[in-house]
């Protein structure tokens, strides 16, 4: 049962990663681009802390703080690099 | 029982993931995106760690399940607020059924000339 829902919630993480991928792909403008990212790499803690949960090992985690703190930068650094490049035109 | 519990709060967690991301693909503009995106990102893996500390109850687990629940409520509002800012400047276009937009005018994608 419990590995049942462990499966069943990795398989929803990533039809869901799936879908934000199709948003990556087509959406209109930059902007949509970089929130789509940035929750992709949200979805991928989420599924790192889902195999952590269903192998017991507490090293995934480590990894899952690392992914978060390197989304969150990109994701700054994307938003900056969107507002100078609009700036530089000018 | 408890197993059972704390799969449920991990397949919860998974099913709020999976609603920000129809609402980030079906949502019409960048803002109501992000608003979906957040708020279900944070809840979604706040229920996650949620499982997984009472499926795992040790100091390794809940130390570095903390820290992870505690560095993204921080860090999600900030991105957020970050790529929200850098896209009203740049004059994203909103949602033609949006009522109010408090830009001002030369900021605006139409030049100020639209609703």
């Amino acid at each position: 049962m419990l590995n049942l829902l462990l499966l069943a919630a990795l398989a929803i993480l990533a039809v869901s990663g799936f879908l934000v991928l199709l948003r990556i792909v087509s959406g209109p403008t930059l902007p949509d681009r970089v929130v789509a990212i940035d929750l992709m790499g949200v979805l991928i803690v989420g599924f790192v802390v889902v195999s952590a949960a269903a192998t017991g090992s507490y090293f995934f985690l480590d990894i899952a703080i690392v992914i978060a703190l390197i989304s969150f930068v990109g994701t700054v650094a994307y938003a900056r690099y969107i507002e100078m490049g609009e700036a530089e035109e000018e | 029982m408890r197993e059972i519990i704390a799969g449920l709060l991990v397949f919860a967690g998974a099913l709020l993931a999976l609603l920000a991301a129809v609402g980030v693909l079906r949502l019409p503009d960048v803002f109501t995106r992000m608003q979906s995106s957040t708020k279900a990102s944070t809840l979604g893996l706040g229920l996650l760690l949620g499982g997984l500390v009472l499926l795992h109850p040790s100091t390794e687990f809940v130390i570095r399940a903390g820290s992870i629940a505690a560095f993204i409520m921080l860090t999600v509002p900030v991105s957020a607020h970050v790529i929200a800012r850098a896209a009203a400047r740049t004059g994203a276009p909103l949602w033609i059924g949006t009522t109010v937009d408090e830009r001002p005018f030369e900021e605006r994608d139409d030049g100020g000339h639209g609703a």
